[in-house]
Order: structure tokens, then sequence, then C-alpha cells
């Protein structure tokens, strides 16, 4: 995160005094170095509105739909619309004049100004309710204008903005990997953009998992001789040939996950007496270490804490099916979720959220499964988040706030986006095929 | 009888018994009904000859029908064999222990087994979709698993049985209801070296 510095001078202070006094007052670009945070303070439950205004320049109004859509998909904010107010302001911005008491009016706490450069876009927001610019910046854009790398960069641009406004940056610039057409596949965290990124092979390829630096993924593949577990390189054109870690044939190898160091690669593993977590070095060729003893049942699905130090994983041990939380080297198990005798509800697939607050996981209810969340913490009783159709298989987005899972409410199964405090949904993808197994990828871009 | 009609006779015989058995294979060769010639007559020579000839015709001829009606039976028994061992087996929710209906549908194949030596097997392991995709791997292995040690317990030999696991990735039938989900709780058994060639 960005250290703020405040710097007062009396002289600022009058100028700001007198730009309140005035209507329409003119507004110059302040000073970059002027790093006074946007007086707004960001309260859970409410969103500052935000106006932005159009961009002029090529791909202007590309980055204006990027920009205000990115800031809608965060939550955290109020994208402020209306297309005759938008002819008023770009006219008087254009002239250096900002009816900051009309934006008022209208509910925007921030106004968003971008000029296209020759090196990039030039990022101005204003406070409207102190009339004055607080933030400016001028970010690169490199890529060539709406390439898929042109979209993050703007997208890391928008996150930014939201950092600014709220206080938390945003999760624009991220990608979601996920299996589809027995492929994976990657696509941008606003749905655009969907790419394999594997070369066909096998029966299947499921279950993608991001390296914590995002430079590598893991995935299964499934064939006649069992099931097996692959790294690749994530290189852009992606289809280089993966690393299959070893196993025995007609051996389960299944559900990998990379530790938060980015060094051990976390899996289920079994033959013909159950399966058990093993975990093996990322690079190097120590043979992988057996983490649970599970004794003829199954430990699967495993999902770090954020240090690293603790698992949530699945087990069905004491003849149920249920979540089980343990130190990374498999010792001081526990249950996260209570088995009670004849309890049916089948607790799978969980993910500890960034922040370390939560596990989501998915449970069968009623011929149905739903997304939840519990704290590891205290174990209350778990929250639930849907109600509609099958959903699985949730994947926290880096701001530990928003949910990626598989439903299948629209007729087939795709990715959706949960927001967790306010429950909106939004459909991620429509592929033709299906989409599952969705992974949140960590932030590519950090301005 | 007079010579020529005991000719004719004896060659209508003759003919019928070749080509009206061709006409209906199923038809048993109609026994030679003739009658021997009477003690007062001769058959010379020629006369015997013909009739060794007719009777040994119609002995080939029912010898090979024989033959196809054995080699279509011993098809048929080897197709029901090789459908018994390829059978699929159930399993109960979340389970995978050997119930009734599976151990008697795995009784049926050891004997084949134990005939036929050089055939290995594969046995893959499914699941419904309820529940995690991945807890299903693990299912789905558990279930190819048990499978796999029932007919090693019964004297089979371990290395002639591979086992996969397929999760619920390859459902036999969609659907979100229990006629569905029963059907795909399944494992599967494919042959993948050697053939049936003893029925049992």
């Amino acid at each position: 995160m960005m250290r703020l510095s405040v710097r007062r001078s009396c002289a600022l202070a009058l100028v700001a005094a007198l730009a309140v006094l005035l209507r329409g007052t003119s507004a110059s670009a302040q000073d970059s170095s002027l790093t006074v945070r946007i007086g707004l303070t960001y309260a859970p439950g409410t969103k500052p509105g935000v106006l932005v205004l159009p961009v002029s320049g090529a791909n202007g109004d590309s980055i204006r739909a990027i920009l205000q859509r990115d800031l809608d998909y965060s939550d955290r904010a109020n994208v402020i619309a209306g297309e005759s107010l938008v002819m008023d302001t770009a006219s008087d911005a254009g002239r250096g004049r900002f009816n900051y008491p009309l934006y008022a009016r209208l509910g925007a706490a921030a106004l968003v100004q971008a000029t296209m450069t020759a090196t990039g876009l030039h990022v101005a927001v204003h406070d409207v309710r102190t009339q004055k610019v607080e933030r400016v910046k001028d970010f690169p854009l490199s890529a060539v204008g709406l390439s898929p790398e042109w979209r993050q960069q703007v997208h890391a641009i928008a996150d930014a903005i939201e950092f600014w406004v709220t206080g938390v940056r945003g999760i624009a610039a991220t990608r979601i990997l996920y299996q589809s057409a027995g492929r994976i596949w990657q696509v941008d965290s606003d749905g655009a953009n969907p790419a394999v990124v594997t070369a066909p092979g096998g029966l299947a390829q499921l279950y993608p998992a991001w390296h914590p630096k995002a430079t590598h993924f893991a995935y299964v593949v499934m064939t006649e001789e069992g099931t097996r577990v692959r790294i690749a390189e994530m290189n852009g054109n992606g289809l280089a040939s993966p690393r299959t870690l070893p196993a025995r044939n007609g051996s389960v190898n299944t559900s990998p996950i990379f530790s938060p160091d980015g060094q051990t690669i976390l899996y289920a593993h079994g033959m013909e007496n159950g399966t058990d977590l093993y975990a093996a070095p990322v690079s190097g060729t120590e043979a992988p270490r057996r983490v649970t003893v599970s004794r003829s049942m199954d430990a699967v699905s495993p999902s770090y804490s954020p240090d690293g130090r603790r698992i949530v994983f699945v087990t069905n041990r004491p003849g149920g099916l249920g979540l089980y939380i343990a130190d990374a080297d498999g010792t001081n198990a526990e249950a996260l979720t209570p088995f009670n005798f004849g309890d049916k509800s089948q607790r799978t697939d969980p993910s500890w959220s960034p922040d370390g607050r939560l596990v989501a996981f998915q449970a069968e209810m009623g011929g149905a499964a739903q997304i939840y969340s519990v704290s590891p913490r205290d174990r209350g009783s778990p929250k639930q988040y849907t109600s509609e159709g099958r959903n699985e298989d949730p994947s926290w987005s880096p701001d530990s706030r928003h949910l990626v899972f598989t439903s299948n409410r629209s007729g087939s199964w795709q990715l959706w986006v949960l927001d967790t405090e306010t429950g909106r949904v939004r459909q991620l993808t429509r592929a033709a095929s299906g989409a599952k197994a969705g992974a949140w990828s960590p932030r590519f871009m950090i301005h | 009888m007079k010579r020529i009609h005991r000719g004719i006779v004896l060659a209508l015989i003759a003919v019928v018994g070749i080509s009206g058995c061709r006409r209906t294979p199923e038809t048993i060769v109609p026994a030679d009904t003739t009658p021997p010639p009477a003690p007062t007559e001769t058959c010379d020579a020629a006369c015997r000859q013909r009739l060794a000839d007719s009777a040994a015709a119609a002995e080939a001829e029912r010898a090979r029908l024989a033959a196809e009606a054995d080699a279509r039976n011993r098809a048929s028994a080897v197709a029901r064999a090789t459908a018994t061992l390829t059978s699929m087996i159930f399993f109960d929710y979340d389970a995978a222990e050997i119930r009734g209906d599976a151990k008697a549908a795995l009784d049926a194949k050891l004997p084949i087994l134990r005939a036929n030596s050089g055939i290995q097997i594969r046995i893959s392991g499914h699941a419904d979709e309820r529940g995690s995709d991945q807890y299903n791997d693990a299912l789905g292995q558990r279930r190819a698993a048990a499978a796999k040690r029932y007919l090693t317990d019964n004297g089979i030999d371990a290395a002639r049985i591979a086992i996969v696991s397929y999760g619920e990735q390859r459902p036999m039938t969609t659907g979100a209801d229990e006629s569905a989900w029963s059907r795909n709780r399944r494992a599967e058994f494919e042959i993948t070296a050697g053939t049936v060639t003893v029925p049992q």
C-alpha cells in the first residue's frame, strides 16, 4: 500500500477557501507531489459516488467504459452516469470549469478527469466536497491499444483510482483461471478476453491453481492411467509444455495448490487405500512428503492460510464429509465445521480468504449446493451467500470481498462473481462448453 | 421294384437328402428311409457305392451343421461371458462398499477371469455430481479399488487389474435426481488385453 503524507501550507489553504466560495471555479492540476488523500472515509456499506468524465484521445471511449465498469464491479463506488450531464461536464471541464455543486447534488463525491498523453493516461481525481484536485498521476499505457495487455494496464489505473477514492485497492487488474472444453482457460476479471492457456491433452484438464507470483499455474490432467498434477508457466502464449509431477499408474492426484511462499505444491494423492495430502517442492527433486494420515479415508482440496502456516481441507474421516484445519505439516488437525451424526451437509471446496478472516466453502443443502463462509477463528454459524441452483467451488479475489464460483443457475455451468457484502452477483463467463473451477489470480499490476 | 424305379428312388433320396438340408439348415437330415433291397433282389457294386456315397454325404452335412451350431453357441457364450465381465456395478451415496447386487455381479466375473488367464482389465470408478469434483475424484478411486480388492481377495492376480478414477467427469446419465445419480455411482470394467475365448 502506498504511504500517504500530508503537506500543508497556508497559501494552499487560502486558495482552497477562495475556491470553495466561488461557483464554477476553475481549478488547475495540483503538483503531483501533493499527496493529500481525498477526504473521504470509506464506511462499510456506503458507496461514494464517482463521476468519470469523457476521455478524449485515441481509445478514450474504451478507457472511460473500462474505468466505469471496474469501479462498478468493485462494489465500493457508485458510478454516476447520465449522458446529458456528461455533455455539460465535458464542455465545462474542457474550459477548466468544474461545477462541483452540481456534481455534489448528483451524488458524486469524486470526479475522475483523464486525458490521453503521448505515453499514457494523465489522471486527476477531484474531491467534489473540497472542490479541489486531490490526486494526480501520469500512468503509462505502453501496450497496443485495446489489446489484452492494454486492458490490464487500464484496469490497474482503475484499481489505483479506487484506492484514492475508497482507501481500498481494486481487483480489476486480475484474471481468473478456469476449466472449459477439457482445457484450462483464463479470463479478465471483467469477463473480457477468454483465452485457452494449455495445449490439448488427456481426457480432461481440471482444477487450475495460481502460483502466488502469477508466473505459473498448476492443474490436473485426467488420463486412463490416472490423474496427474501439472505445473505450467504462464507465459502469454501459454501453450508451453507443462511439467508433470511423477506418480504411479492408476493413482489419483488431484486438487493441487501452491503455498503462499510459492515453494511448495500441496495436493491429494491416493492409490488403493484412500487419499492423503502430499507436499512436493515446486523446484527441486525431493520426493513428496505425506502431510495427512487418513487411514483409508480421504483428505482432498486443501487451502492455505495467507501466512502459509495452516491449511484447511476436506476429509471424511469421522464418517461425514467436512472441513478440518491443521498446521501446514498436518499436525494439530481439528474439525472446523461440526461433524454431527447423520449430518448430510457435505462441506467441500474450502477457500481461505487472503486477509485470513474467512473460509468460504460449498455445502450440500436439500439436493442443491450453496456457497457459505465461516470464520476460522470464532467458528460461528456459517453465513450463506447463494440460494438459486447449484453453486460450487468458491475462490476469493485479492480484496477478500468477492468470490468467483461455479453455478448452473443460467442453465449451463458458468463462472459467476459474488460480492459477499451485498450479495450482488454477475455472470463472468458465457462459454459455449461451460466453465467450472474458477481460480482468482493475485493482482498483476500495482501502481 | 423294377430296376429303373429303384434307381430313381435312390437318386431322389440323395437329392432330397443333400439339397433339402441346404435350404433349411435347422431341418434334421431325413433318415434314409429307403428300405433295403428286398432279399430276393441283389444290390450290385455300383448300387452299393451309390448308397454309401449318399450316406457319407448326409453324414458330412450333419457334422458340418452340428459344428456350425456349436460355433454359434460358443460365440454366444463368449459374448455373454464378455458382457458379464464388462458389466457395471453400482454404489450407495458417498460409499465405496460392495453391496449385495454388486457382489453377485463381481462373483460372476471370477470364473471368466480364471478361465481366461490372458485377460487384463481396467476398473474405472465414478461418482454422481453431488459433493465437490475433487472429492469425487477420491471417491471414484475408492470405488475402483474396492472392486479390485474383491476380485483379488477371491484369487485374481492383482497385476491383471488396473484402476482409475474419473470422478464425476464422465456421467452415464445427466439429470439432477436420484435415478440419474444412482446410475452414475458406478464402477466400469474394460478389457485392456486379451479376449474371452473360454466361456464359463
